[in-house]
């Protein structure tokens, strides 16, 4: 080899992906690696599509990491296997980072025997040992290592804890680029059975050489991908079935059984001698005695009631009041009075000044101001996934859940969608069957989202001052019950079918740590910003002008000339029925569409100077706040239900659906109320 | 009359009692029962696992294999599904899922 080939070798970019199962602390470690801010959840399946970071390393080497949905397998079941199982074989990773957590070691390094058979490089990196430390027991990493004979460092990636080790480890096995294979997984008649199988593949030359023991167990055991992914000739495919039955079956023991089988077999002679615990396995851990209260027979429920009302309490209650009139008062009275001050003193025209403060300031400040309650109800949430409460509101809740033909899984979905739709819908990645997912997608929305509290606020304030808490629950319960009819309506008819399976993991209860729980909130805080900052404010802007502007180009003396009005003259018929015929009203509900805080935004400009109570009735004004609780929700939702439903047919359904019930909800709210205003008047 | 029901009685008892040695004993005597049939705080080790296709992989992959010990922790509010501990962890499960699990040697958990 000459010189410069050999610096080829070490400038050459590297690629490493992480690998390991659901909640073993895999995007804490990509976190740590590479800087970024993808946020963590304690409930299995947070990651549900790959992500890639860039980093450079000490050398100057580009590196790749790539952060894979966390699996339990590599069977060919679930999209988050075949979406890890299609990276592992197709872009040939230089190291595979395999993640394995320290205290549930069994279960995590069966997937290690499999990945060890990919032919790559891996790393192990055990991850908790400072929970495992803190528990008492040990793991003879050394002893891990030998017998694995695969390298092995023990970190704790949220502690920072023995990361530089596995980086220096990483490249040292990547500079080397050599593939070890792991020996005695199987029992002596298995094994040559598999090398047998990898003999055929051999005169066949359809296996990569370096993957041969992979194929050969898939092979082994019927895996349908692997099957039809080799054009196997009839005297082929009988050569290896001739070798594939030489394994005699037991009574109620099939192929991919006995592979699994001696998987575990083998993982247990080494942990066995590997790990020592202080105390004997199932003995009860600190986490199953809050499960003794939390998910108790009679106390889970009444738990998890009381937990959604305070989650409702600390929101919308003095704190969330007293956050919210601190933010108002500051943006709309001391920072607006500021601006108008030097606008003033700045000699700034008139209609600048108005643009400035009653369009741009008046619009997003209204807005803004609801800010500190949003990230309130937004920490509390994360709090709860954090924890790991989530995984356990989903196995309290599985029963009901079914009874409307869905799965305790769903509840997740369902819970985050009053935070925000779009990682509430993204989240039902994690469901396991297309009808599941495509009826929580239809009722996600319907969870009323953050965004749309300052319209109900701003309504309570003008309309219902003393029965706020009352007027909030009761929509956000209308909600729930639009979403349980919705899921028995289409259960019976569009979407029927099998129940999928709930074979699902109780992560250990967590302490939140602040970091990722800051993540979390700064995830919301930025998008937040970054749409107060583009279409907010371009909205109010484009609102403010239409609304003083007539289609002449003249500045009118009225709104009611302008051409906003003649646009939202022509919409608000449809509303009649509804109690808010009102142009502003309707214009309001349209720029809803590009964000649900942009109908308060919006509102704010229209009606500077004049009361809501001017056109909306008490009456009306329920009426409207069930149309915004129910309709189409913003443009980021509906492209993420979009990219989930996987089907523009579906996806139109759902917008038609949804502004269907809207329409349908609010215009009975309003004929009934009057009726019965009518009679008791 | 009454010697007639008392015989139906005690033949309905006696094939139920040969059903039991005969259908749910293995061939060491234990009796086998499903996951869905011990009791809470009860154990017992995996002799059988009905079930196919994705259902049987998924249950599989989570270590619930021959030979492995499945303590029943507890059932949830609504009486479904249960909570098991499985190879140091825990486990949701439905019923019908645990039906297709099969144990023998099954004792009383003791801490």
């Amino acid at each position: 080899m000459n010189s410069i080939e050999k610096n080829n070798a070490e400038t050459k970019p590297l690629k490493l992906v992480l690998a390991g199962n659901p909640n073993c602390g895999k995007t804490t470690l990509f976190n740590q690696l590479t800087g970024s801010k993808q946020y963590v959840g304690n409930w299995p399946g947070v990651t549900v599509e790959k992500k890639e970071g860039k980093v450079k390393n000490n050398r100057g080497i580009d590196v790749t990491i790539t952060d894979l949905p966390g699996i339990y397998s590599l069977s060919p079941y679930t999209p988050e296997e075949i979406v890890t199982r299609n990276c592992l074989l197709n872009d040939d990773p230089d190291v595979i980072i395999d993640i394995v957590d320290a205290t549930n070691m069994e279960r995590n390094l069966y997937l290690t025997t499999q990945l060890a058979e990919l032919g790559r490089p891996i790393v192990i990196a055990l991850n908790m040992i400072d929970i495992l430390e803190k528990r008492g027991d040990k793991i003879d990493i050394d002893f891990l290592q030998k017998s694995l004979g695969i390298p092995v460092v023990g970190i704790s990636a949220s502690k920072n804890i023995g990361i530089d080790k596995l980086v220096d480890k990483v490249f040292e096995v990547a500079s080397k680029g050599k593939y070890v294979e792991v020996k005695n997984i199987y029992s002596p008649e298995t094994d040559r059975v598999l090398r047998d199988i990898e003999d055929a593949l051999e005169a066949v030359k359809q296996s990569p050489y370096h993957r041969k023991r992979w194929t050969a167990v898939k092979l082994f055991e019927g895996d349908r991908v692997t099957w039809a992914h080799y054009n196997f000739t009839d005297v082929q495919k009988k050569h290896i079935d001739f070798h594939i039955n030489e394994v005699k079956l037991a009574k109620n023991i099939d192929r991919e059984m006995i592979i699994a089988d001696e998987r575990y077999k083998y993982i247990c002679s080494i942990t066995q001698k590997a790990v020592r615990r202080s105390k004997p396995v199932g003995c009860i851990t600190f986490s199953d005695k809050i499960d003794s209260v939390v998910t108790n027979k009679y106390l889970a429920l009444p738990v998890f009631l009381l937990t959604m009302l305070m989650v409702f309490f600390i929101t919308f209650g003095p704190l969330g009041n007293l956050l919210r009139d601190g933010a108002d008062w500051l943006i709309n009275t001391w920072f607006a009075e500021l601006v108008s001050n030097f606008l003033v003193s700045a000699n700034a025209a008139e209609w600048a000044q108005s643009l400035v403060v009653d369009g741009v300031i008046g619009g997003v400040g209204a807005v803004v101001s609801f800010l500190p309650q949003i990230m309130l109800l937004f920490t509390l949430l994360s709090l709860l996934e954090d924890s790991g409460y989530m995984a356990r509101a989903a196995f309290i809740m599985d029963k009901l859940l079914r009874l409307i033909g869905l799965s305790g899984k769903a509840f997740v979905p369902m819970l985050m969608g009053f935070g925000c739709t779009v990682p509430a819908v993204m989240a039902t990645r994690t469901l396991e069957n297309q009808k599941d997912k495509r009826l929580t997608i239809l009722i996600t929305p319907f969870m009323s989202c953050s965004a749309k509290m300052p319209v109900y606020l701003l309504f309570i304030s003008a309309f219902f001052p003393d029965a706020g808490p009352f007027v909030i629950f009761g929509i956000y319960l209308l909600g729930m019950v639009v979403s349980v009819l919705t899921a028995l309506l289409f259960k019976n008819t569009i979407l029927k079918g099998k129940n999928a399976p709930f074979v699902m993991e109780l992560p250990p209860y967590r302490m939140p740590s602040p970091k990722s729980l800051w993540l979390h909130v700064w995830d919301r805080l930025k998008d937040f910003l970054v749409r107060a900052g583009t279409v907010l404010v371009g909205a109010t802007v484009l609102i403010w002008f239409l609304q003083r502007f007539d289609f002449g180009m003249h500045m009118v003396a009225s709104a009611d000339e302008s051409i906003l009005a003649s646009v939202g003259v022509f919409i608000a018929p449809v509303f009649a029925l509804c109690g808010f015929g009102d142009w502003r009203a309707s214009v309001s509900l349209v720029t809803g569409l590009a964000a649900k805080e942009s109908i308060v935004s919006t509102m704010s400009v229209l009606f500077s100077g004049t009361a809501l109570s001017t056109v909306f009735t008490p009456l009306s004004a329920i009426s409207f706040l069930v149309f915004v609780l129910l309709y189409t929700p913003c443009v980021a939702a509906l492209s993420a239900i979009s990219r989930e439903m996987n089907s523009k047919k579906w996806t139109a359904f759902a917008v038609v659906y949804q502004l269907c019930v809207a329409w349908l909800a609010s215009a009975l709210v309003y004929q009934f109320g009057t009726l019965i205003m009518n009679i008791v008047g | 009359m009454c010697n007639f029901s008392f015989g139906i009685i005690s033949l309905v008892f006696f094939v139920e009692l040969c059903y039991y040695k005969l259908v749910k004993t293995n061939l060491s005597g234990d009796t086998m029962k499903t996951l869905d049939e011990i009791k809470i705080g009860e154990q017992g080790t995996v002799v059988r696992i009905g079930s196919s296709g994705a259902l049987r992989r998924r249950i599989i992959d989570m270590g619930i294999t021959p030979g492995a010990v499945v303590i029943k922790r507890k059932a949830a509010p609504f009486g479904d599904p249960i909570e098991i501990n499985v190879r140091g962890y825990e486990l949701s499960i439905r019923r019908s899922e645990a039906k297709e699990i099969t144990l023998d040697s099954i004792t009383k958990y003791k801490s």
